[in-house]
């Protein structure tokens, strides 16, 4: 459960344009000393508003960030960077990136033929579809990692066979890549639903009428066209597929430098008392989250636009 | 494709690629997401009705049940006060740093689980930040239930904040305006003009956050100390009975969690079509 869908959001800049602020043109200015309390809240309302919301984001918001930063400096830049550069940890990150670009581009594939079914046509039953693909959010990651087990554990219902064909899911990459891509799963195609249910379908049957190929009409007109929301759906499913935790925990091994992603290492070095070193990997996970939400609102800029 | 068109009451198109498109999306959900989870109910059943509500009525399921529902229940309590004043604040006042406030509203939706779970128990422990200063009082909050709760809110805070904030910013102000020309006091307008308006985007955050920390894991578990009858949430439970093979257990109280999130998602998506209708956005 990301954010909302991009369409939805609004433009910061529109409340400053229809003047909610304190007004100061003429007409406005009348309207205000006829009635000067008419969208004012008293000032103590007003302190007592900003002073809560600061201290309530300070407090649960700023303070665990910035204490991610501070433990993970706590013995100084070398010991950082030396707990960065274990091997363990060196192939956790590995793995978090390997499992993140499966996801990621499983879900983009699958995104885009899905959003292409349900916004360029009418059928019924296409709101039941929408609510079964935005199940994985609401489904707890643990049970996401269990389904899997159930499915190909030892002793899960496909188990045996695969025992009998040394294929290895769970406790390996594949169940992790599995789990990952079923937590992220609605997380592409929600974006693109929306954006292109509005763009209708009117540019994709000019290029039809012209001669184009279905193919070329999807390639040159129709992803153009969704090309920012695509990348804000790519953002947030990267975000949480490299920082998901329950899920990948449920179908890993837990074996440090083989089945260990980032989050797991943390785990890992957290419940092994070595708090410097838990810091750093969550250090670089921080860093992740504050680079994608920057990222995210530069996009949400370009898709609104779209 | 005739007899499919209508059943399925599709209208003529030209666009291309519908029956591809369509039915390998039908295909990829039902590998990745419908037959897994159907597997869950499907092993459960393996279990005759006596056992699964022994399972789950057993001591040790009950208060994990209870502190997890309990615990979220009032997680989502405080994000939908706070996460009230805060949209307000950020939606109708002007004030320094207010765009950075803004921005990092959504830091829990971005910070990984596991990060803000370490990060939240080193704050509250004894000797953290928080903790140290609370310990003299004799409050402890790592390692009992008050830190489970102080993990869910963190990771509620975002729903209320972003689903209200919309609505609030799109609210015609003339509204306001026509009900403080008619007499009406700051109060009466904000209760009987504004208030009506965004109680569905209310609670549609305040179930979103209710959801979300029901099925929590990755930051709880770090805070939680796990003792179980005492701090130990439902979905470690699940993991504890997977570790010990006893998958029957773990998927009879995993069912009644995924039940609860489906209800969930329908009362989400219940609220969410009331908000639109109240907000016009939908006839």
């Amino acid at each position: 459960m990301t954010a909302l869908p991009v369409t939805e959001r609004n433009d910061n800049l529109a409340i400053s344009l229809t003047g909610r602020e304190p007004a100061t043109a003429a007409g406005d200015g009348r309207r205000a000393a006829l009635r000067p309390d008419a969208r004012t809240d008293p000032p103590w309302i007003r302190a007592v508003a900003i002073g809560s919301t600061v201290a309530f984001l300070g407090l649960f918001i700023v303070l665990p960030l910035v204490s991610v930063f501070t433990q993970a400096l706590a013995k100084g830049a070398t010991t950082y960077i030396a707990a960065l550069h274990d091997a363990d940890t060196l192939t956790a990150i590995r793995l978090t990136l390997v499992i993140a670009a499966i996801s990621v581009a499983t879900n983009c594939v699958f995104g885009l033929i899905g959003a292409w079914a349900i916004a360029k046509f009418e059928f019924r039953g296409k709101n039941l579809l929408i609510t079964l693909i935005e199940i994985p959010f609401s489904v707890s990651p643990v049970i996401a990692g269990l389904v899997f087990v159930l499915l190909f554990g030892l002793q899960g219902y496909f188990g045996p066979w695969l025992v009998a064909h040394h294929v290895r899911i769970i406790f390996a990459l594949p169940g992790m890549a599995l789990a990952t891509i079923f937590v992220t799963f609605p997380f592409i195609v929600r974006e693109l639903i929306p954006l292109m249910q509005q763009q209708g379908t009117e540019e994709e049957e000019a290029a039809l009428s012209l001669g184009a190929s279905g193919l070329k009409t999807f390639l040159r007109v129709t992803l153009p066209n969704v090309k920012w929301a695509l990348l804000y759906g790519v953002l947030l499913c990267n975000a949480r597929a490299m920082g998901e935790f329950g899920a990948v925990s449920v179908v890993s091994g837990h074996v440090r430098g083989e089945t260990n992603t980032m989050p797991l290492e943390i785990e890992a070095l957290y419940d092994s008392y070595q708090f410097v070193a838990a810091f750093a990997v969550a250090s670089l996970l921080a860093l992740l989250a504050l680079v994608t939400l920057v990222v995210k609102a530069a996009l949400e800029a370009r898709v609104r636009e779209d | 494709m005739s007899i499919v068109d209508s059943v399925i009451g599709r209208r003529k198109s030209v666009i291309p690629g519908f029956g591809i498109t369509l039915g390998t999306t039908l295909l990829w959900l039902a590998l990745i997401v419908l037959i897994p989870l159907a597997a869950l109910f499907v092993r459960t059943a393996e279990l005759s009705l006596n056992e699964f509500i022994g399972v789950i009525t057993s001591r040790r399921a009950l208060r994990a049940f209870e502190l997890s529902f309990g615990l979220s229940f009032a997680a989502a309590l405080v994000n939908l006060v706070f996460g009230a004043v805060v949209v307000w604040t950020l939606v109708r006042y002007r004030f320094p740093g207010r765009r950075l406030f803004d921005a990092i509203v959504d830091i829990p939706f971005a910070l990984p689980t596991a990060v803000a779970g370490i990060a939240l128990t080193t704050l509250y422990a004894q000797n953290g930040w928080i903790g140290g200063l609370l310990a003299p009082l004799g409050v402890k909050i790592a390692f009992t239930p008050l830190g489970i709760f102080v993990a869910l809110v963190f990771i509620g805070l975002p729903f209320v904040v972003r689903t209200v904030q919309p609505v609030l910013e799109d609210l015609d102000e003339e509204l306001e305006e026509a009900a403080a020309s008619l007499g009406a006091g700051r109060w009466l307008t904000v209760r009987r003009v504004v208030l009506p308006s965004v109680v569905p985007a209310l609670l549609t955050g305040f179930t979103m956050a209710f959801a979300r920390a029901v099925g929590e894991y990755g930051s709880v578990i770090f805070i939680a100390g796990n003792l179980p009858n005492y701090s130990e949430i439902a979905p470690l439970l699940i993991v504890i009975r997977l570790q010990e093979f006893h998958y029957a257990d773990a998927t009879a109280i995993a069912v009644v969690m995924l039940v609860a999130a489906l209800v969930f998602l329908s009362l989400i998506n219940a609220l969410q079509y009331w908000s639109e209708r109240r907000t016009g956005k939908r006839q």
